[in-house]
């Protein structure tokens, strides 16, 4: 078998890295925030099928019908579109940027060369060449831990793995475009259903003219059995993605998730507007990990990509969402993945860490709407800004008046690198409940002179001090995170703030 | 027609009654220009998000009272701090009560703002600090500055001290269906010098009363001043209260609100520091109950390193009440070892009863510790069990319990007459026999 070697080899990279920078300083850190360009910025040059630029119903039509979608899609695309026309883009969010021209953008791209392969061996060896380089290639990720990776290159998707071993169990893991033609009665049921078509400007947008993304649907009782997991990558020049993602987890279910993104630098800004629904019925659990890496913008803030996410996902009686997200690329990020508790007893949580740096805007939080009795929800959100960044925390907990004994537990906390930086938090808390129990705090600060002086009495020079500290205070998220993908994680991250392997 | 057609058309009429020629005519104009433009806030502003002044907007509230009012002194006594002596300022439906009042200029200057606005010996003062530190831009406060000509005036000099605390006092003695006043007070507190002051909106019957007042405070180097807002009023009767504070170095300056009362309140509390090494306190209570609201909007922003800010708000929401809390910190770069802390802590005791909250942080600095924590939630089984076995029947445990939770903002009370005033109107709020002397 050559899953162990391979796997060992890992993990004892990961641990050289993490040894390594245990002799960082906060100076350091702070350099390699500022300096560190994008690593995985190049581009692979795949023959693609581009629609011109510029969005009208012909276009959404033209989509729908190249994917050979059926006519209540098209029609549900279309009321999107409608919809959409008459918004206007949301203004609220502490961020600014020059406004995507949205005629200015092609709508559909695919890669060229479209048969779905059974084997790597079909696969476009220059596609087989970017994952390589971004040190995912399939073989590995196969062996590595059973991680089945459904890869999103350029909006279709092109590789399927590990279909079979899920099928058996009655799993459906498939892109959405193949999941309308072969499951409509799935989606026609749960699309829209927890982000209507109109939730707002983004999510009309991506409803309007989303081009593929990926199908999950776990039957009741299934646990399924290896982390799912999506890579996305931005390919072609000027075209926007809008990725849609819906998973349900059927009753009594499980499922963890995994996104992951990384694009090729470039100078046009570009947009991606994504949609994620998660569905989770009765005593089902849904873990949903992120890690973004999108280019963020050059070290004079120009380009980068402005990542505006709609994701919420939807709890019945008893049952669990787990969002955890790293976010550390695109020049803007707008994302609140959100849980709406609306059976009884269910349960909601967040953990997050985002990094910003040189120019990056970040306006990222959760929402935890508390419907259901006894329903219970965690925020954990860390914020670390450097450079000339903004780093914004935005949360709603609201707890209705049929909510008895909803509880909720917020935290967020920032940490600001250099004097060019801000961190700002916005958390909205509404109870209409009185047997609501509510805290939340959140605290601003720099690397602390007491908590350095602490470990230097004990003999923890200054350096391992501030190693320890900066790694202890994301900690609590990226412990979510599940093992293959931590590992990853620490890659993307180009900073390790994870102090020992655990 | 709507109340803010007949502000504006009624500016004309009140400027013809005033002097034309005083430089801030000139700054009335540009006000109610603002006024005009901006209206009333609507819940669409992020500001306003919980507070809606829709049905206040459709009453018609005269804006000249009449005539003068008398009150008797027996009939308004229990409303003043009569334990102990006090320099007293009182108007009575927006005009000034000489015969309640007791001002003085012996050494400070605690008097009228229509005196300081026309008078040309305060014209030196009118002119460095008049509308300086409120706001150009916020419409209710511009709105204010429009109609501005009563209120009060204190001014304490240099290493001055008035010998008692100052009450201010309003009172609505509804001869009018419904009266909107619009007071507008000016607090100088030079260097080292100390001032204490209480503040009061009273109504004394059943027709609707709405204050949109104003106050500015400059607290210069080394300046201690506290200052106390009692708002306990009736159902009929809402308030919004916007006070600018505006700190130089080392100057201490405390603010406390005690809301107990009123139809609508807004609170408006915004401190500037201008200085380093400044401490700023604000602290509240709101107990509230029937379908009253309170609306706390707080905002410290530190200008200048090295600097304090504490808040401490405490809220015990029964019935319909609604409580919004939004305070917001902002450091500025150049502001570093800032010390920011604000809390929020509170108990809802109906199902009716609605909490919304909303700590904001906007930090631009990296060496600061800025913290804030928020709750909602319940008063704690384990005490109540505590007491209930001790004999103590459990309407009463519930009512000792939300006493001690509320009470200790009122440490930093510096008055013990009004500690003590203040200690009881939570017991009689809370139904608390205490079976102790404060």
């Amino acid at each position: 078998m050559r899953s162990a070697p391979v796997g060992v080899e890992k993990v004892s990279l990961y641990n050289q890295y993490t040894i390594q920078n245990m002799a960082y300083t906060e100076e350091e850190l702070k350099k390699e925030l500022e300096t560190k360009e994008y690593e995985y910025g190049f581009y692979t040059d795949i023959e693609s099928d581009t629609f011109p630029k510029g969005l009208s119903e012909e276009v959404v039509i033209a989509l729908s019908k190249k994917k050979e979608e059926p006519e209540w899609m098209t029609l549900w695309r279309l009321e999107a579109y409608k919809g959409w026309k008459e918004m206007t883009e949301p203004e609220w969010a502490n961020i600014h940027y020059q406004k995507p021209d949205f005629q200015d953008i092609s709508y559909y791209s695919a890669p060229n060369k479209k048969p779905k392969y059974e084997s790597l061996d079909e696969v476009d060896p220059e596609l087989l060449d970017t994952f390589k380089k971004l040190g995912i290639s399939l073989d590995e990720q196969k062996k590595l831990a059973g991680v089945a990776v459904d890869i999103v290159m350029d909006s279709v998707s092109v590789a399927t793995t590990f279909k079979k071993t899920l099928a058996e169990k009655g799993i459906i893991f498939c892109s959405i475009s193949e999941a309308i033609k072969e499951h409509p009665e799935l989606v026609k049921k749960y699309i829209g259903s927890v982000i209507p078509k109109k939730d707002n400007f983004y999510a009309a947008l991506n409803s309007a003219v989303f081009s593929d993304g990926s199908f999950c649907y776990i039957p009741k009782g299934v646990r399924c059995p290896m982390e799912l997991s999506t890579y996305f990558r931005i390919n072609q020049a000027g075209t926007g993605q809008f990725e849609r993602t819906l998973v349900i987890a059927d009753k009594g279910s499980y499922v963890s998730y995994l996104e992951g993104c990384t694009a090729p630098s470039r100078d046009e800004n570009q947009l991606h507007a994504a949609v994620v629904e998660l569905i989770a019925l009765d005593d089902a659990e849904i873990k949903y990990s992120t890690v973004q890496n999108w280019f963020p913008g050059n070290k004079e803030g120009k380009g980068g990509v402005y990542n505006f996410v709609t994701k919420r996902g939807l709890c019945e009686r008893n049952a669990k969402i787990s969002w955890t997200q790293v976010e550390t690329g695109s020049a803007i990020t707008w994302k609140y993945p959100s849980c709406i508790l609306k059976g009884d007893n269910s349960i909601g949580e967040f953990y997050s860490i985002a990094v910003t740096n040189n120019f990056q805007q970040a306006d990222t939080g959760t929402k935890m709407i508390h419907l259901g009795k006894n329903t219970r929800s965690t925020i954990i959100s860390k914020g670390i800004s450097a450079g000339k960044s903004q780093n914004s925390y935005r949360g709603l907990v609201q707890v209705n008046s049929r909510a008895d004994n909803a509880r909720n537990f917020s935290q967020c906390d920032s940490l600001l690198m250099g004097n060019d930086c801000g961190a700002h938090t916005f958390p909205y808390i509404e109870a209409k409940n009185k047997s609501a129990q509510i805290e939340h705090e959140a605290t601003t600060s720099k690397i602390g002179e007491d908590q350095i002086f602490y470990c230097n009495q004990r003999g923890i020079d200054t350096e391992k001090a501030i190693a320890l500290i900066v790694n202890g205070f994301s900690k609590e998220v990226l412990n979510k995170l599940p093992m293959e993908f931590a590992v990853e994680a620490q890659k993307l991250l180009e900073i390790s703030l994870e102090g020992s392997v655990g | 027609m709507d109340l803010k057609e007949k502000l504006v058309s009624s500016f004309m009429a009140f400027e013809n009654n005033v002097d034309l020629d005083h430089p801030i005519h000139d700054i009335r104009s540009e006000a109610i220009k603002n006024f005009e433009t901006k209206g009333f806030p609507s819940r669409k502003e992020e500001a306003w998000k919980y507070t809606s002044l829709n049905s206040l907007q459709k009453i018609d509230f005269s804006i000249f009272p009449k005539e003068e009012n008398a009150l008797e002194y027996n009939h308004v006594k229990k409303y003043f701090l009569h334990e102990i002596d006090t320099y007293k300022i009182v108007f009575v439906d927006g005009i000034y009560s000489s015969f309640l009042s007791e001002t003085t200029h012996d050494g400070v200057d605690i008097c009228l703002m229509s005196s300081a606005l026309t008078k040309p010996m305060y014209k030196p003062v009118i002119d460095v600090y008049f509308n300086k530190v409120a706001s150009k831009e916020e419409s209710l406060t511009t709105l204010n500055t429009a109609f501005s000509r009563e209120g009060a005036y204190i001014y304490i000099p240099k290493n001055k001290a008035p010998k008692k605390p100052v009450e201010i006092l309003h009172f609505a003695t509804g001869n009018e269906a419904s009266l909107m006043l619009q007071p507008r007070n000016l607090i100088i507190v030079e260097e080292n010098a100390e001032l204490q002051v209480i503040e009061r909106h009273q109504s004394l019957t059943k027709n609707e009363v709405l204050t949109n007042s104003v106050t500015e405070i400059f607290a210069a180097k080394d300046a201690i001043v506290d200052y106390y807002k009692v708002q306990n009023d009736t159902n009929d009767a809402s308030l919004i209260d916007n006070t600018y504070i505006a700190q130089k170095d080392k100057s201490v300056v405390k603010v406390h609100t005690f809301s107990f009362g009123g139809k609508l309140t807004r609170n408006n509390l915004n401190f500037y520091q201008d200085g380093e090494y400044i401490d700023s306190t604000l602290k509240g209570v709101t107990i509230l109950g029937e379908k009253q609201h309170v609306d706390h909007h707080t905002l410290v922003h530190h200008q200048q390193p090295n600097c304090e800010s504490h808040q401490d708000y405490k809220g015990i929401y029964g019935e319909r009440s609604t409580g919004v809390f939004n305070g917001k910190i902002i450091v500025d770069k150049i502001a570093q070892k800032t010390n920011a802390f604000q809390q929020n802590n509170n108990v809802l005791i109906s199902d009716k009863a609605t909490i919304n909250t909303k700590p904001q942080l906007e930090i631009f600095a990296d060496d600061v510790r800025c913290s804030h924590g928020c709750t909602i939630g319940q008063l704690d089984e384990d005490a109540m069990f505590y007491l209930q076995s001790r004999g103590i029947p459990r309407k009463e445990a519930t009512g000792l319990l939300m006493y001690a939770f509320a009470n200790n903002v009122l440490e930093s009370v510096r008055l013990p007459e009004l500690k003590k005033r203040i200690n009881k109107l939570i017991a009689t709020k809370l139904g608390v026999r205490l079976g102790f002397d404060l």
